[in-house]
């Protein structure tokens, strides 16, 4: 792994009923995750992914980017910009921005038709 | 605003890690690697029984959380708060049949671009005493 190395990019589909999954998972059932009806009442286009689950997705993609070891996956850090909806691809893309102390800086970014829905991802992985 | 309540600490939250929950966590995010199913194949790869994705830090932290984002004395306006940003730290991983506490405290308030920014830390040990994972949960709540 050097500097300027793209990790393997990540595809992922989330279903139309993925977040009422993710919401049992993780005990998260806000309504603009689960029920599109509440969700254009309060001014969105429908019912939106859980930030948390894409971040989920970037850190799938940079543990793989490591052996898909968890204990190799040592921080990440995201920000929750653009909103996330089921029925659409999620592409989770990285590029290797630094090597230091045995450590690989992943800056890594997920986006679905061109909007990035988890932005200035930066995780710490351990390369194999 | 309010900062009186930076460093303020909230009690800590016990959470028993179950097997089915893992893997029904591992299942919804896409997680397929045998470790986070099979015992033996968590075994064979070091671990003491199925493995928990790193990310499942969110579901043994939330109830630790819950009681800070939603304090009364911090009087957060939870219609206009969004989660903006997330990070997090992983030491020890965290096993079926380990007990994780939990325990949050408010790390920054402070405003900024008309917005008001709410920063919570969490720091998760196991049943020894070792770390677990460090979060930084920010919340910022828009302009109302």
């Amino acid at each position: 792994m050097n500097q300027g190395d793209a990790i393997p990019e990540l595809r992922v589909t989330p279903d139309r009923y993925l977040p009422h999954r993710y919401a049992g998972a993780s005990g998260d059932f806000n309504p603009i995750h689960i029920d599109p009806e509440f969700a254009q009442q309060v001014g969105l286009p429908g019912n939106i992914l859980h930030g948390l689950y894409g971040m989920a997705q970037v850190a799938r993609a940079n543990a793989a980017a490591a052996g898909d070891d968890p204990r190799r996956l040592k921080r990440l850090a995201v920000q929750f910009r653009g909103m996330g909806f089921p029925e659409k691809e999620i592409v989770v893309t990285g590029t290797v921005k630094e090597l230091r102390d045995g450590r690989a800086v992943i800056d890594t970014v997920a986006e679905q038709d061109g909007n990035q829905i988890i932005r200035n991802a930066e995780a710490e992985i351990e390369p194999q | 605003m309010d900062t009186s309540k930076i460093g303020k600490s909230y009690p800590p939250f016990e959470y028993e890690v179950g097997r089915e929950k893992i893997r029904e966590y591992a299942n919804a995010v896409g997680e397929t690697s045998p470790v986070y199913q099979d015992r033996e194949a968590a075994r064979a790869a070091g671990f003491r029984d199925v493995v928990a994705p790193p990310m499942f830090a969110v579901v043994y932290s939330a109830g630790a959380m819950g009681p800070a984002i939603l304090d009364p004395e911090l009087g957060i306006n939870l219609m206009l708060m969004l989660h903006g940003s997330q990070e997090f730290v992983w030491s020890e991983p965290v096993c079926a049949g380990d007990t994780v506490t939990t325990t949050a405290t408010v790390k920054d308030i402070r405003e900024q671009d008309g917005r008001q920014f709410y920063v919570f830390e969490s720091v998760s040990t196991n049943q020894d005493g070792t770390e677990t994972v460090r979060g930084t949960w920010t919340n910022i709540v828009r302009g109302g």
